[in-house]
């Protein structure tokens, strides 16, 4: 365990070096200067700006000031926002997306499992076509599309949930709930769609193996066969899934909060984008590649925790 | 007539024939079929140019004032919109997962067939890669060199081709211990001219079913773009920057979210359908 844990960081360090570098380079091979707006600058304000971010010196110091800056958590300041830093936008916005896509996470697991299982033990029947059916749209409909067509219906037209926005800090949770139903769902229907597959796929296979056959031999009710012993067994795909599904969040994250109008990273990651302020850019690209890096760790780990067959090496 | 009653069966007519029985597949083939035939000659036959501004026509509601499917803010005409946007989103699609199809069989195959050290070596290379949020990498580049069209194709076709890569060093390697191969190296056959003739030809069968499945990744990634504002730009259009402009405009006009939203779903279902199809036809095993 010890052992492959420790080749796993040692993979996952060349890679976060790689995001690191590579974002680098790329803002600094991006022509004019990030200065250039809409007012032209004077070439002498233009050197003291320059200066005063440290973008006179040599290429390579940039380069090692900026690694170390990232290793020590400061991405460096915003170059568009002049009071804030990278850290400081990260942090503002951060917990904002983790609540949402943690709660978009648990709701694919849940409805994602439950799908998946009804499937599988209605192989071939109404059900099984019916979930799967949902399945194959949670995949076709992209999240871009879903999230303006549920606003239509749900605020616009039937005016049951707010259109857009995040809660006050000091509105009770009675109501501030109505602001979470639809950025939830809609990050979470694309993972429903993967993970019912994946679970009816396991589950159908489980249902025929040695281990089941014998507990349905021993006399041990069905309840008791699907979720105490099968379910075990077939649940494992989603768990090496927990990496790619993060991935998908994410990227869903950066479409839900800028058509809900949340105070995340995702919203914060596509503005500076279009307003061409690297360095934001540069840290939020940076924070995803270890998130992402991490949580598909972590599914290995969970992985050969769960499956005693397994043996990490 | 003999000889054609003696003609064996390939497996190719066998694919054909298991595809022609999957209904799905069948009813996307020609859905998809009618959406080229719109998104290539659509363009040229439509009575509005995509572009043309009408300043009367503005918001007007499908049917009505020569617009079958209404008009936008501009009172450009949504069906000449549309119809250009696909051709868009299709382009894109076929041209990027060809430079990842060019990528990834000559790197799966050359990992695969030369093996060892280079194999290893090539092969963590696409680990790593394949660790990255490229998306992110796609929409750094979109933010630090502008939107450029043909940096829009390469970017993504270098982001899917990891895959694909992974696919056919997988099938390399098999092959390559199979006796005609031997054969060639026997008669000596180079080591170029046998990964070129003979061993990329065999790769055919999984190559096909992943580029089917490739398609509508690439357009949905193209639309994701588009629709944060950084794919492809006014007035040209594809599907996804169509969907956004219309999610903007829905309370008013929302003919112009659901026709583009439709086109898209559509075209994405009849690609994973065919792409099922394909699997299920070429190798009957997965089933």
């Amino acid at each position: 365990m010890l052992r492959f844990l420790s080749r796993r960081l040692l993979i996952a360090i060349p890679t976060m070096f790689i995001v690191i570098t590579l974002a680098f380079f790329m803002m600094r091979a991006a022509p004019g200067s990030p200065f250039v707006g809409e007012r032209r600058l004077s070439p002498e304000v233009e050197r003291n700006v320059m200066a005063k971010y440290g973008m006179d010196r040599p290429l390579i110091v940039q380069y090692g000031a900026y690694v170390g800056g990232v290793l020590r958590g400061d991405f460096g300041p915003s170059l568009k926002y002049k009071d804030k830093s990278v850290a400081k936008i990260i942090q503002q916005g951060f917990p904002h997306s983790l609540l949402i896509g943690g709660l978009a996470m648990i709701l694919a697991a849940v409805v994602g499992v439950s799908l998946g299982v009804i499937a599988a033990l209605r192989q071939n029947r109404a059900a099984d076509y019916t979930a799967m059916g949902v399945a194959v749209l949670g995949v076709c409909i992209p999240t871009f599309v879903t999230a303006p067509l549920l606003v239509l219906l749900f605020a616009s037209k039937l005016g049951v949930l707010p259109t857009a926005g995040w809660p006050a800090a000091t509105q009770p949770l009675s109501s501030a709930w109505r602001y979470f139903v639809m950025p939830v769902v809609v990050l979470s229907l694309p993972q429903i769609a993967i993970i019912s597959r994946l679970i009816r796929a396991g589950m159908i296979e489980v249902m025929r193996s040695n281990y089941v056959r014998t507990a349905r031999a021993k006399g041990l009710p069905e309840s008791s066969v699907v979720f105490r012993h099968a379910l075990r067994g077939a649940i494992l795909p989603m768990v090496s899934y927990i990496g790619p599904a993060t991935a998908g969040v994410i990227t869903g994250s950066l479409v839900v909060e800028q058509i809900f109008q949340l105070p995340g990273i995702g919203r914060a990651f596509v503005t500076s984008a279009l307003q061409r302020d690297y360095t934001v850019v540069m840290g939020v690209v940076i924070l995803y590649a270890a998130l992402i890096l991490l949580l598909n760790l972590a599914a290995d780990v969970l992985y050969a925790m769960l499956d005693p067959r397994v043996r990490l090496s | 007539m003999h000889s054609a009653a003696l003609k064996g069966r390939s497996l190719w007519d066998d694919a054909r024939r298991r595809l022609m029985r999957n209904t799905a597949a069948v009813v996307s083939m020609i859905v998809l079929a009618l959406l080229v035939v719109l998104a290539v000659a659509g363009p040229v036959l439509a009575p509005y140019p995509f572009d043309q501004i009408n300043k009367n026509d503005v918001w007007m509601a499908p049917l009505t004032g020569g617009h079958l499917l209404g008009a936008d803010a501009l009172g450009r005409d949504l069906l000449a919109r549309l119809m250009m946007g696909l051709r868009v989103s299709l382009a894109v699609g076929v041209v990027a997962t060809f430079v990842s199809l060019v990528i990834g069989v000559i790197w799966g195959a050359t990992a695969g067939y030369i093996g060892g050290r280079t194999d290893e070596v090539m092969m963590r290379i696409v680990d790593i890669l394949y660790s990255l949020p490229f998306i992110f990498f796609v929409i750094l580049l979109m933010v630090t060199f502008g939107r450029n069209f043909i940096l829009l194709f390469l970017a993504i076709g270098a982001v899917e081709w990891l895959t694909m890569a992974r696919i056919v060093r997988g099938q390399t390697l098999s092959l390559k211990q199979r006796e005609f191969i031997e054969a060639a190296r026997a008669a000596g056959v180079g080591r170029v001219a046998i990964v070129g003739r003979h061993i990329v030809p065999n790769l055919l069968g999984p190559v096909v079913v992943y580029v089917t499945l490739t398609i509508p990744g690439v357009i949905l990634a193209e639309s994701f773009l588009s629709f944060l504002g950084l794919g492809v730009q006014e007035p040209m259009t594809s599907l996804g920057s169509l969907i956004s402009h219309g999610a903007q405009d829905m309370e008013l006009a929302p003919w112009l979210l659901i026709f583009p939203s439709v086109v898209m779903v559509v075209t994405l279902m009849a690609f994973n359908f065919i792409g099922d199809g394909l699997r299920d036809a070429i190798d009957p095993r997965d089933r």
